[in-house]
């Protein structure tokens, strides 16, 4: 049994390390290890309900509006506030805009470079590889950036910049648009939409998205060239739907309060069927976090080797993520993708590209339904001096949660369960191993290769954020 | 051509929004600019290829100075805690501190930039009690890690692009004045942060400037007044020039519906009030704007309220144009 640390383990939003047992030429065990302690948790009690705002955003740079779309929610239990529905527009908006922009900066900046590598060199798509994905000099970041500064205009527009806004309210939002500013909005989405389908998919983003079935994506492949289907053509022929497979159970929180109903569900991907969400089956485990309690850190505890608390549903491991979201929502390809191959790094790249062809346009619908001179926000009432209020969202990479309660005024308590805490927790009391650290057994690795590719892939295609994991 | 200079960028005690903003930058993208500054990307741990065994070795070879670093961008706080130890971070793969990798690292670099306001003054991850610190500053108290006396290679203290998050422009222009060695100890303010953003105020080019003028203030999220009085804006006392390059496009906080919360200055993450209430005393905020006599801003607030035409007041409590501007001739007669 040979022991192998790899750190730091880059491209991924944070610091990250794991840890690995390998005999026989295969990985024998996982230990994912999340190496930063910030401590949000402890910063929030005592302050103003309202404060939040500002402080929940700054646990992640990437997951920021989310991070606030939670807090968000919570403080909109705890005052019973509805938003009008340019509110509820502008929120899908401005969510939608940040998940979409995290989805590709994820495949053009953090994913895809590792099929650039020169380990990949004898593989006949190398070439195109490496000139659209090559780290900091591919074409294909290049052209990506450009696209989403300008896509990111979104944010400066509704939500005055990203990272780090306050424009989401208990109310609604806080930034009214004019009728020239949804016009330029209009405008944007458009440009945007001509980028994502004559680079990524190379071909209309609606047909891409009624693919139900996986001979009907082989075709797509074949007639629509694009960088979607460069990453097809390498996932076929490095077998990578079979790579990383995962078989815990899927979460999602649902996301996208529109006017007229959340347009992803919320609930569990279990064998095949749907369960309702059931939030009071949410725990957290600190057996192996160097916590002694769910905000004390304790660097010397005995056992625990990570800041990561591991969390469950029923006990359960769960594995979250735009997968998840997608299976929760009925996505027929991706269903019959986990049903005959499982769910491996293949499932996973794709259902973004399912989802960012799926949100696009919405994006451009919910946007030609804002209408300026109407209510954005509603006022908020006497602040309760005391209640909860827990807020369920869905992150670019899973399901996000914060549960809030307010005594006297204010913060008694704030606890925050984010995506990748699901799904690079540590093992449990019972000694279960987390949704990673489960994909990563029985990989095979080369004894003599330090940073092996193929644990790369697995690793980076749950698109972990690091700074979320902890805070 | 003089050869590229190297830029080796780390992250601590932050949450990467300062990477994540600086990929906003555009005309042109991120990786032009750098190019076109004559930079190149030692490594980044966003964006570089190389990962594990690969990345340590750069590492190494900088803090032994086999490999030349003429950028070190430091993005977080530093994480001294728990009682002094750095074990707060441990830079993965390493089993050691951070904060020792970081010593290291300065005492080799040409230039040094705290990228954020958590590296230059500890920020909000300086709320906790994980013994977060600046590179040379915790709080407005000069120290942080290096203490007040460090200087990088170039006689340089701490170059501070503070901002929660830092601006890709200000982090940009600052690398291209370095890089055209076009920028001196007299191009920093008095807390280190380069002066071509921190000689402005937010305040200037704020849109909502007419409802400023006569103290049309907003009540509530989405009024379009001016939010120093209610809501607890600071853009007249916070250094940095958001409101005339604007952020993502056409945007900034105050043009985003909410206050400035004087991300740019230390210890903004302790304001001693909610962060959007603005605290008063006998009705009058306490923060008046830098610079402002206290009594002329009472007589010329009182003035102004008095004379505030009947379109600013109400659509300073309204979320679009109630009234419209009159229409007249403006040529002279």
């Amino acid at each position: 049994m040979t022991e192998r640390l790899l750190g730091p383990f880059n491209r991924v939003e944070g610091d990250l390390e794991v840890r690995l047992e390998i005999a026989d030429g295969q990985i024998q065990s996982a230990q994912v290890v999340s190496p930063l302690y910030r401590g949000f948790e402890t910063m929030l009690p005592g302050r103003a309900p309202l404060d939040a705002l500002v402080i929940v955003p700054r646990i992640c740079g990437i997951c920021s509006v989310s991070q606030s779309a939670a807090a968000v929610t919570a403080l909109r239990q705890l005052t019973g506030l509805t938003p009008p529905d340019n509110g509820r527009l502008a929120e899908c908006l401005i969510t939608a805009g940040e998940n979409v922009a995290d989805h590709l900066t994820h495949f053009y900046l953090f994913f895809m470079p590792d099929l650039a590598r020169p380990a990949y060199a004898a593989r006949p798509w190398h070439g195109r590889m490496a000139e659209r994905f090559e780290a900091v000099k591919g074409q294909g970041a290049a052209e990506f950036l450009a696209a989403r500064a300008a896509f990111m205009h979104l944010q400066g527009l509704m939500a005055g910049k990203w990272p780090h806004t306050l424009t989401l309210q208990p109310g609604g939002s806080a930034r009214p648009l004019h009728q020239a500013e949804c016009l330029q909005l209009t405008a944007l989405l458009r440009s945007f939409r001509r980028f994502l389908e004559q680079r990524v998919y190379g071909g209309p983003l609606e047909a891409f998205a009624a693919l139900a079935a996986p001979e009907e994506l082989n075709d797509w492949r074949r007639r629509h060239p694009g960088d979607l289907s460069l990453f097809l053509e390498a996932a076929e022929d490095l077998d990578l739907a079979r790579l990383g497979r995962c078989d815990a159970d899927y979460l999602s929180f649902g996301v996208y309060e529109a006017p007229e109903g959340r347009l992803f569900p919320a609930g569990v991907w279990s064998g095949g069927r749907l369960a309702p969400l059931a939030p009071e089956r949410i725990s957290e485990d600190l057996s192996h976090a160097w916590m002694r309690s769910e905000t004390l850190p304790d660097a010397d505890k005995p056992g625990a080797y990570t800041w990561c608390k591991a969390p469950r549903y029923g006990g359960q491991v769960m594995q979250t993520g735009a997968l998840a979201r997608q299976l929760v929502a009925g996505q027929p390809l991706l269903h019959r993708l986990v049903a005959e191959q499982g769910g491996g790094v293949l499932a996973r790249v794709l259902a973004r590209h399912i989802e960012v062809a799926r949100l696009l346009p919405e994006m451009e619908a919910w946007a030609a339904r804002l209408i300026p001179g109407q209510p954005w926000c509603a006022p908020t009432p006497e602040w309760p001096r005391q209640g909860a209020g827990v807020g369920l969202t869905e992150a670019a990479r899973g399901s996000l949660g914060h549960w809030l309660e307010v005594e006297e005024g204010r913060i008694r308590r704030y606890q925050i369960i984010a995506p990748t805490t699901w799904n690079f927790s540590p093992r449990d009391e019972a000694g279960v191993p987390g949704a990673l650290e489960q994909a990563l057994t029985g990989l095979p690795v080369a004894a003599d290769d330090p940073m092996p590719v193929n644990v790369q892939h697995v690793v980076r295609s749950f698109d972990p954020c690091m700074v979320c994991t902890v805070h | 051509m003089t050869a590229p200079l190297n830029l080796l960028w780390l992250q601590s005690g932050g949450c990467g929004g300062c990477t994540l903003s600086l990929l906003n930058a555009e005309q042109p993208d991120l990786f032009q600019r750098l190019e076109d500054a004559g930079i190149r990307l030692l490594w980044h741990p966003s964006l570089s290829r190389e990962s594990g065994d690969e990345a340590l070795a750069i590492l190494r070879a900088c803090a032994e100075g086999r490999e030349r670093v003429d950028l070190l961008c430091i993005e977080g706080s530093i994480m001294t805690g728990p009682h002094g130890s750095g074990r707060y971070h441990l830079l993965s793969g390493t089993g050691r501190p951070m904060m020792d990798w970081v010593r290291e690292l300065t005492a080799r670099a040409r230039h040094t930039l705290a990228i954020g306001s958590c590296a230059a003054f500890g920020g909000i991850t300086a709320l906790g009690d994980a013994g977060a610190v600046g590179l040379q500053f915790s709080g407005d108290q000069p120290g942080g890690l290096l203490g007040g006396a460090y200087r990088s290679g170039s006689g340089l203290p701490v170059i501070n692009v503070a901002g929660c998050p830092t601006h890709p422009g200000w982090v940009l222009d600052t690398l291209l004045a370095l890089a055209l060695d076009r920028f001196s100890a007299a191009d920093l303010d008095l807390l280190q942060r380069p002066r071509l953003y921190a000689d402005h105020l937010v305040h200037h080019g704020c849109p909502r400037n007419e409802f400023y003028e006569f103290k049309a203030s907003a009540e509530k999220p989405s009024d379009q007044g001016c939010m120093m009085e209610n809501l607890g804006c600071k853009g007249t006392q916070a250094h940095a020039d958001c409101n005339t390059r604007l952020w993502n496009g056409a945007g900034s906080c105050l043009r985003g519906g909410y206050p400035c919360i004087s991300c740019t200055e230390p210890g903004f993450e302790h304001p001693g009030h909610p962060f959007a209430e603005t605290p008063k005393v006998a009705g009058i905020p306490i923060g008046l704007p830098t610079d402002m006599p206290k009594a002329w801003f009472v007589a010329l607030a009182a003035l102004s309220k008095s004379a505030t035409p009947r379109r600013v007041r109400e659509n300073a409590v309204a979320d679009h144009i109630v009234v419209t501007p009159a229409v007249k001739k403006t040529g002279l007669k």
